[in-house]
This record gives structure tokens, C-alpha cells and sequence, in this order.
């Protein structure tokens, strides 16, 4: 489904991603993690085609992204951004509504058909009551499942999460993966989202990609990768790693006090560099 | 389902609810627009009772009823009254549009034609083609004056957009303050061309102040088709407006063309602030305060902000040309530039102390 070759990337006079490989076959769910700065927005972006890359390639379907049309894009794929800002009183539903744009026919408008795509998927985030209200007078939480309505109502085949949750609360958070989880084994939407939560990561994904310092460090399934020895190693404090009382699956646990002794000082300097890219 | 969650159903109604209430809102404007520009048409010094007003308006559209009317009330009531009052609400229709769209694609809730020195852009273009003594030419019917407030108006705003942008991201307190930069520095530039062209000071006050004053029908028929050009464009793409409101990163997320989008909106602003610059000078504000007022009355959605913009856009600056020429005692004009500005001024302030926090002032 997607296809990285020798991918290098940033902004500015400043290489965010350099020498990345990378292929996502179509319905995995696959997290991307990593310290802040690593990167994961950035290959995220590249992925949607937002930035484009500096050397190599990202091939989505087949087909090239570079020289895509930003339509053909929003039909494949949809992003759900960190922090959706929103300054002007729209209504809710007419932020789903605008998932169905690159569906839409050049002169028509949007049809009963939208309609109920849109609701359908603000019924599944939770929304729906949210219809008549205006997105600058909601909570931030609200605002951002609002936001994932709309890439729902996209109706993707891949959708790219960057830290979409982490404005909700835990109830929410499950609520929102366990849709996801949903949408990956039911209709097989391939779903990639960057997470700053280890343990949510370990309890859905398939797959976990690390990056760190503009590479990737680690690439494979979450049982494999998801030890104590890798954690401690790509953030740099200490973590254990236990057993999910119900899932079985691995769960890490953080130590206080543990950062400054087991942090490698040589990567904090670069990170902080890059700034929160 | 759980209590207390809408069906679709719900939200459907609430949906029809709502176009209803946009219909209605709609109607009553346009109701409004019709009565004004005939109430507006009773002002003036010479007095002339309602029903003769009426019948001579009547007459200038071809329909007198088989009775002649009066000439010299035909030439006041339909030629000098009828078609400034039509002109004004030409021009208050595009600066409020413009001021609209200004906004949503800035993504500024103080941005409109003038506070972003698009306005004196336009204005600076009319004056240097004036200057050039191409101010009456024409091609195939689309005056040049127009033509060169266009070009006046794009270069100002591509140079304000350059300079309010730090570090590729367009801030929006430094973007009101380039415009503002901007604007001054072509008033003076104007004040200058007009000195050296030996016009009088009026000639240089209607340019930075704006006013109808002897304006008619040559110069409605001048501005039309630029306005309804930029009308088009931007009618033609009010959905993506919705869309880059929210802005540029989710606007390619959802699949729109930014730039070719982005482009083809800020050039049917600036046609339409060229049209109404190149007939009436600068007229602040109107396209600041008109927005506000309907997006608090309908919200965001642009397809209703634009309609409801511009039909009050058409009323405000209507009225206040009527107050402009009929305020002072003794016959003497104010420029109506005044008017919205004692007007706009205000509301400037209040909107920026509203935003002041958001826009880290």
C-alpha cells in the first residue's frame, strides 16, 4: 500500500528525515513512535503527500505521490491532525461535511448521500449531538473528534493519525481506537498514527516503527520490539516492560528519577535542535 | 440508542430549520435592499413628494403609464439620485464580499480591503493611470482604470502578504500592520501624483478618503463588469473558501488545490475591491464590520456569509451616502470615507480588543 525508497526530508536548511525505508502493506495498523523531534510528524506529512520529499520516493497504491493531485490524495487517504485549531463559527456538520469534498463533482454540491456519510461517521465518534453546534464554542476534545468525523467521513483507505487523541480523556482515547481497530479488521483500513503513548501503541497496533534522530531505528511486530531494553534505549530513561493483566499484551512501566542517569546526552542535543517537528 | 442523542432524523430537521431561517433572513434583506434604494432616492435638496419620486423611478425604467413625466425630475430623481444610490450599492456589495473573503483565506478576523492596504493599492493604481493619462481609455468595453486598480490592488497584497510573513507562516497582527505600513506610505505616494498633476486637494481627498460625490451612471456602467468578474470567481468557490478557512494544512488534507485556489479567491477580492475603488476612492471598513455582523447572525459557512454580506453591504454604505450628502447644513458633502470610518472605527477597536489574546497583541 505504501512504498518509502531512500526517503530524505526537511524544512528549511534543517534534514528532519534522511535515508528512511519504509513499506505498509494495505490493512496493518501500524504505530509510529518516538522521542519529540524524531521525525514522526514529518514522515506523516510526507506520507499524506503534504511535504514533499527532498530525495527518494513515497508510492501510495502504486502510484507516485509527487505529481498526485491533492484530490486523488484526499480520496485514498485522510490525516487527522494533533490540534485541529479552529478560529470560525462553523457548525459541526459542516466540518464532517468537508470530508466529502474530494468526493464531490466539480459543479454539484453535496448530496443526500454526503449527508449521511457525514452523520453516519459523527455517529460513530460520538458527535452526532454535536451537529447544530459551532467548533469554536466546543471543547478541544470535542473539537477533535469532530475533526476525526470528517477524515471518517473521507471514507479512506488509509488513514494517518498524527497524536490524535492525545487531547481526550482515557475513555475517549479507547472509544476512538477501539473505532479504529474497528475500521482496520472490519473494512481493512490501513491506519498509521504517530503516538506519544507507549501503552496505547502496544494494545493496538500490529506493528510499531521508532524513530529517532531523523531514522528509523526499529521496525517490526509489537511483540518483538516492545521490550525493556529497546524502550530504555530509544528515550533514554528506564522502562520495564510487564504483561496486560487481560490482553497479555506487553505494557511498559516508566521509573522516576531514571532519565538523567540512563539518557544518552549526545541525542538530547540533536533533538532539541529540531525543535518539536 | 441512548437518550439524549439526536437521530439522524433530528439533525436533518435541524438542518431544514436552519435554510429556512437563512431563506427568511435572505428575503427580509432583500426586501430591505429594494425599500432602501427607493427611500434613499427621496433624499436631497430638492423636494420632491414620495409618489412623485416613485412615479419618476417608475419612468426611468421605461414605464410611466402613459404620463410624461417632469425632465428636470427624471434627471434628479432617476440620473443623478437613482444611480448613485444603484453605484453605492455596487460598491458596498463588493467591499463587504471582498472583505468576506479576505478574511476566511487570511484566516484574520481583521482583515477587509483597507486594513490590508488593498484598497489604497487599487487606489494608488487608479491615480497613477490617471497620472499616465490612461484613465479614460478602454478595451472591448472593460474600462482601464479598473484594470489598473487591479493590478494596483494585486501588488499591494502580494507585498503585504511578503511582508507580514515571518519564517513562512503568515501572523496575523504583522499582516494588519504591513497593510497598514503599506497604505500609508501609497496615500502619500498618491497625495504626491495628484500634487504634481496640479489637481486640487478634493481630487486628492477623494482618492484616500472616498465619496460618491457626482458619480453615475458612466461609472456604474465602468465598475459592473469587474464586480460581476469577481463575483463569478468567487461565487464559483465558496465550498473551498469554507474548506481554507480552516486552514492550509487540512485544507490539502481534504484534497483542496490551495494554490490555484487560494489564487483564483484573492484575485475575485481584488477585482472586486479594484471595482469599487476604481468609481468611490477608499472606503474603510465597510468590508470589515458588514462580516462580522453576519457571521454572527448565520455563521461561518460562506455560501450564506457572502449572499447576507454583500446585501448589507449594499444597505450600509447606501445609508451612509445618504448621510454623507445630506448631514451637513448648507448642501456641502462630507466624503462618505468619513461616515464608515466614524462608523468602522469603533468596531475596529472593539474587534481588536475581542482578539486581542488570540491574535497576541
Amino acid at each position: 500500500m505504501i512504498e518509502v525508497t531512500s526517503l530524505g526530508c526537511g524544512y528549511g536548511a534543517v534534514d528532519v528525515l534522511r535515508d528512511v525505508n519504509l513499506r505498509i502493506p494495505a490493512g496493518e495498523m501500524t504505530g509510529v513512535l518516538g522521542p519529540n523531534g524524531s521525525g514522526k510528524t514529518t514522515l506523516l506529512h510526507v506520507l499524506a503527500g503534504i511535504l514533499p520529499p527532498r530525495e527518494g520516493r513515497v508510492r501510495v497504491s502504486g502510484r507516485d505521490l509527487e505529481g498526485s493531485s491533492a484530490r486523488w490524495r484526499a480520496r485514498l487517504m485522510a490525516s487527522v491532525a494533533q490540534n485541529a485549531a479552529v478560529t470560525f463559527p462553523f457548525r459541526c456538520l459542516s466540518v464532517v461535511l468537508m470530508g466529502r469534498y474530494p468526493h464531490l463533482s466539480r459543479w454539484g454540491g453535496y448530496t443526500e448521500q454526503d449527508l449521511e456519510q457525514a452523520m453516519g461517521a459523527m455517529e460513530q465518534t460520538g458527535t452526532l449531538a454535536l451537529a447544530d453546534r459551532l467548533i469554536n464554542e466546543i471543547s478541544g476534545g470535542e473539537a477533535q473528534r469532530v475533526v476525526i468525523a470528517r477524515a471518517l467521513a473521507q471514507a479512506p483507505s488509509v488513514l494517518l493519525l498524527d497524536e490524535a487523541t492525545s487531547s481526550l480523556d482515557v475513555a475517549r482515547k479507547i472509544q476512538v481506537f477501539d473505532l479504529l481497530l474497528e475500521k482496520n479488521r472490519g473494512e481493512g483500513t490501513t491506519i498509521v498514527c504517530a503516538m506519544h503513548d507507549l501503552n496505547l501503541a502496544a494494545l493496538y497496533c500490529d506493528r510499531l516503527i521508532f524513530i529517532k534522530d531523523g531514522g528509523i531505528a526499529l521496525d517490526g511486530p509489537t511483540q518483538e520490539l516492545f521490550t525493556s531494553q529497546n524502550l530504555s534505549e530509544i528515550y533514554g530513561t528506564r522502562v520495564m516492560v510487564s504483561q496486560h493483566p487481560v490482553t497479555g499484551s506487553p505494557q511498559a512501566h516508566f521509573v522516576p528519577g531514571a532519565a538523567l542517569a540512563g539518557g544518552p546526552d549526545s541525542s538530547r542535543s540533536g533533538v532539541d535542535a529540531r525543535g518539536s517537528r | 440508542m441512548k437518550p439524549g442523542i439526536p437521530s439522524r432524523e433530528q439533525v436533518m430537521r435541524g438542518e431544514r430549520r436552519a435554510s429556512l431561517r437563512f431563506g427568511l433572513i435572505l428575503a427580509v434583506m432583500t426586501a430591505v435592499v429594494i425599500i432602501s434604494a427607493f427611500a434613499a432616492c427621496l433624499f436631497g435638496r430638492m423636494e420632491i413628494p414620495p409618489a412623485e419620486v416613485g412615479r419618476t423611478l417608475l419612468a426611468g425604467f421605461g414605464w410611466d403609464g402613459g404620463q410624461p413625466v417632469d425632465e428636470t425630475r427624471r434627471l434628479v430623481v432617476f440620473d443623478i439620485r437613482f444611480s448613485r444610490v444603484l453605484l453605492s450599492m455596487i460598491v458596498g456589495l463588493s467591499l463587504a464580499v471582498a472583505g468576506a473573503v479576505f478574511q476566511g483565506i487570511l484566516r484574520n478576523p481583521l482583515a477587509d480591503p483597507f486594513t490590508i492596504g488593498v484598497s489604497t493599492g487599487a487606489a494608488f493604481g487608479a491615480s497613477l493611470a490617471i497620472f499616465l493619462g490612461l484613465g479614460a481609455q478602454s478595451v472591448l468595453g472593460f474600462g482601464l482604470l479598473p484594470a489598473a486598480a487591479l493590478a494596483g490592488a494585486m501588488a499591494a497584497l502580494f507585498f503585504v502578504i511578503a511582508l507580514g510573513r515571518i519564517e513562512g507562516h503568515l501572523r496575523r497582527d504583522t499582516m494588519i500592520l504591513a497593510g497598514i505600513v503599506v497604505a500609508t506610505f501609497l496615500s502619500a505616494l498618491i497625495s504626491l501624483l495628484k500634487s504634481l498633476d496640479e489637481e486640487s486637494v478634493a481630487s486628492i481627498v477623494f482618492w484616500v478618503m472616498g465619496s460618491f460625490q457626482g458619480r453615475g451612471w458612466t461609472h456604474t456602467l465602468f465598475a459592473l463588469p469587474y464586480a460581476a468578474a469577481g463575483l463569478v470567481l468567487i461565487g464559483l468557490h465558496a465550498r473551498e473558501l469554507d474548506i481554507l478557512a480552516m486552514g492550509d494544512l487540512q485544507a490539502v488534507q481534504v484534497g483542496v488545490d490551495l494554490e490555484r485556489v487560494r489564487l483564483i479567491l484573492l484575485l475575485g477580492a481584488s477585482l472586486l475591491t479594484a471595482a469599487a475603488v476604481s468609481v468611490s476612492g477608499v472606503i474603510g471598513f465597510v468590508g470589515l464590520i458588514v462580516p462580522h455582523l453576519v457571521r454572527m447572525t448565520v455563521g461561518a459557512e460562506h455560501h450564506r456569509l457572502l449572499a447576507l454580506s454583500g446585501l448589507l453591504g449594499a444597505v450600509t454604505l447606501l445609508w451612509s451616502d445618504v448621510l454623507a450628502r445630506t448631514l451637513l447644513p448648507g448642501g456641502e458633502e462630507l466624503p462618505v470615507g468619513v461616515v464608515t470610518a466614524l462608523m468602522g472605527g469603533p468596531f475596529f477597536c472593539v474587534l481588536l480588543k475581542r482578539h486581542k489574546r488570540r491574535i497576541g497583541l
